[in-house]
């Protein structure tokens, strides 16, 4: 039977696609058999079913959904930047099923109320799973811890002050301890804000050039050591937040090698983009932890390919056009990612040779879903059907048309890619269609 | 247009020849200043707006000077009191002030690269006059100007530049100015204030004062910021002086031939004595006289004026 892509069915066959899951992509066609939002079966070869539609995948590799597991959908309180609503459309689009939110909204996600508030602004929108976290502190003033327990019955996944670091030690110690007997993960923004100071790019010769402030690599390397020690002492989960520089995969990759529980994740911009993007006072180049060296994006690849960094995760922050045309130093931190992610980490890891494109997709997805323990990320029989067609050879020049964000701060756009989401389903449903 | 383009951001942005022909035309300004009537038509009916979104005093007046003696008129507009402080844009600021028909901006900012924003989204020529800690072009310019005025050719001369080289906008201009002339820069200040980048800007560093000042054939000594004090930069204003302080003693340690020079405001007894600054061997005054001619070229080449029929009519 025909495949209506306007009118998904609740039963049909996805066929010639080569698989990717389990941490390898599969050299002969397969196929799978989706019922009722399920996976019904899987496997190499096609089935001979005339009697349900059968889509065919015309040799396009298929996968899990994507998870990422850092986004800020800035809903409430700054809706002007993303909503829910429109921060899961950027993640349809970049081929993503699930997402962990960061709480630090307006007001932020402290309370299980506005757990709640973002769980069922998503399950309106219905695009992609959403998963909160909340903050580690009131207000992310870094003073009291939240109430864990009610937040974690509310739907919160982990807690983190993400956009800021909990300088107080004793309380990052609390947060871990505490977290341990929940079963959850405590996320670190490694940053040491005495050291970062007034920074707003790499310390270098660039920020020299340009007249900037810089933020030093101590200031991250000295607090994932921190946390590291205190992940070690306490027992619990440390997640280790957007590692940009060669001294924290070290200190990192110690850490596991001491059976520390402790895992982390890397940007796509850091592992392709170098401070000489801030050259031209570029503010779409400004994020923090900031584009550092070219050695610092050999080690953090070394570490997504070695494992010490675990997953992907885009760090999706969008800002106004306005906001990113004031001044460098004035502008606020971040770029937007979800549209981009596969095919960045595509072009510069898997068609450069660092990683293979299975090893790739576990790090955009099983990995990241262990992070924070989440259903997703596993394309299995019986199991959800979240998953990506693929197509990896496809080349693209970014626009601000292939955006779905509300924002525009991509550090991408003019830049030729290669790999493209073709289509994302959720539970069997379409979510994104490249050329929709 | 001129051989310069619409807008000067920065001495990192211009060729040798560039500087060479703005540095000609301002020695021929120089010699209006010696003249009973010390004013030129050439920007008789162009608008010029200065825009200062820090405050300045002597950079302000110098850009002022130089505009009313090429007949320019002009509009000040002080920033730092305006609508910016609500909230308005840079680019809102800017495109109002040029939907009002201006000709020049000369821009002060506090943020890196605001000239050069300035300068892409306006049709107007902008003159960078600081921004932030990345560049102050016309006082590079003023800087080489009166170097040269009694150094002649400067290939091969060397110009210690002592100070808060971190935050310098003086020193990057100076930096990127002198090596494109030929002269050696060494940079020097307490390893606070001296980012180790530096060296890949062309400079070398020193941190110890006497070996830095011992073959130079001028000392560039910049303003300290006394706040820095307070973001604990460095230990305070007598430690300073006692390790950095341009001093006679100092001087004493110095070619005899070598002179020194401030871009004010100068802290005295900070980074350098009154012995120093008052002295037979500065000229600080000189520079001051220089700005004027220096921006008067910029504006005149800038606004398309040509360098040959100047000194021809001169």
């Amino acid at each position: 039977m025909e495949f209506n892509w306007n009118r998904i069915p609740a039963e049909y066959l996805v066929t010639n696609v080569k698989l990717c899951r389990g941490g390898k992509l599969s050299k002969r066609a397969g196929f799978l058999h989706i019922k009722k939002g399920r996976v019904e079966g899987l496997g190499v070869g096609a089935p001979t079913r005339e009697d349900i539609p059968v889509l065919d995948g015309q040799g396009q590799v298929c996968a899990p959904g994507f998870v990422d597991v850092h986004v800020h959908f800035r809903e409430p309180g700054q809706e002007e930047k993303e909503t829910v609503a429109t921060g899961v459309k950027a993640a349809a689009c970049g081929g993503f099923t699930s997402v962990v939110t960061m709480p630090n909204t307006s007001p932020p996600v402290d309370t299980a109320a506005m757990v709640r508030y973002i769980i069922d602004r998503a399950a309106e929108a219905d695009l992609c799973r959403v998963f909160p976290t909340g903050a580690i502190s009131r207000g992310l003033q870094g003073e009291a811890l939240t109430e864990f327990g009610d937040l974690i019955r509310a739907g919160a996944v982990g807690f983190t002050d993400d956009g800021k670091p909990v300088m107080h030690g004793k309380l990052m110690n609390y947060a871990l301890q505490y977290a341990r007997r929940l079963g959850v993960t405590v996320t670190s923004h490694a940053e040491d804000c005495t050291l970062s100071g007034s920074g707003v790019m790499h310390a270098g010769y660039w920020s020299t050039k340009l007249g900037l402030a810089g933020i030093p690599r101590t200031a991250e390397d000295s607090m994932v050591y921190r946390d590291c020690e205190l992940a070690k002492a306490t027992g619990g989960h440390l997640h280790v937040a957007h590692v940009s520089t060669r001294g924290a995969v070290e200190i990192i990759r110690r850490a596991k090698e001491e059976g520390v529980n402790v895992t982390a994740e890397v940007t796509p911009h850091h592992l392709s983009l170098d401070h000489s993007r801030c050259g031209d006072f570029s503010t779409h180049a400004k994020m923090n932890p900031p584009l550092r060296e070219e050695t610092d994006i050999e080690a953090v690849t070394q570490g997504l390919v070695d494992g010490v960094l675990d997953c992907v995760a885009t760090d999706h922050a969008p800002h106004t056009s306005m906001e990113k045309e004031l001044m460098f130093d004035q502008a606020p931190f971040g770029v937007v990612g979800l549209e981009t992610s596969f095919a960045v980490c595509n072009t510069f890891l898997v068609r450069e040779g660092k990683l293979d494109l299975g090893a790739l997709v576990a790090r955009m997805t099983e990995n990241a879903a262990d992070i924070y323990h989440l259903p997703a990320g596993r394309l299995e029989e019986g199991g959800e059907a979240d998953f990506v067609l693929l197509d990896p050879d496809e080349t693209w020049r970014v626009g601000p048309d292939h955006l779905r964000t509300k924002s525009r701060n991509s550090p991408y756009l003019g830049a030729t890619l290669t790999g493209r989401v073709k289509a994302t389903f959720l539970r069997g449903r379409l979510t994104w269609r490249d050329g929709d | 247009m001129s051989m310069f383009g619409k807008d000067l951001i920065g001495l990192e942005d211009l060729s040798r020849e560039q500087i060479l022909t703005i540095l000609d035309t301002a020695d021929a300004f120089r010699s209006v200043f010696d003249r009973p009537v010390r004013k030129v038509p050439i920007m008789r009916g162009k608008t010029v707006v200065n825009l200062f979104f820090e405050p300045s005093t002597r950079t302000r007046i110098s850009f002022e000077l130089a505009e009313k003696r090429l007949s320019a008129d002009i509009v000040n507009f002080d920033a730092s009191t305006s609508s910016l402080k609500k909230g308005e844009t840079l680019r809102d600021t800017a495109e109002n002030i040029q939907a009002m028909k201006v000709d020049m901006i000369v821009m002060r900012h506090s943020s890196p690269g605001a000239a050069a924003y300035l300068g892409r989204v306006l049709k107007a020529s902008v003159i960078n006059a600081g921004d932030g800690a990345h560049e102050h072009p016309t006082q590079g310019l003023l800087d080489i100007m009166t170097m040269r005025q009694r150094l002649g050719n400067l290939e091969g001369k060397k110009v210690t530049i002592v100070g808060d080289i971190s935050h310098s906008r003086v020193a990057r201009s100076n930096i990127y100015g002198l090596t494109k002339l030929g002269a050696k820069v060494t940079v020097c200040g307490p390893p606070t204030m001296v980012p180790g980048a530096m060296a890949k800007l062309g400079a070398d560093v020193e941190l110890d004062l006497l070996k830095a000042v011992a073959d130079a054939d001028v000392i560039n000594v910049l303003r300290i910021q006394l706040e820095r004090q307070s973001q604990m930069v460095f230990p305070g204003n007598r430690e300073y002086h006692l390790m950095y302080g341009v001093t006679a003693d100092v001087m004493r340690r110095t070619k005899d031939s070598c002179f020194v020079m401030h871009p004010g405001p100068m802290n005295r007894e900070v980074e350098i004595s009154s012995e120093v600054a008052d002295g037979p061997r500065q000229v600080i005054l000189e520079q001051v006289t220089n700005g004027v001619a220096v921006r008067m070229a910029v504006i005149y080449l800038l606004s398309g004026g040509d360098p040959g029929n100047l000194r021809a009519g001169d």
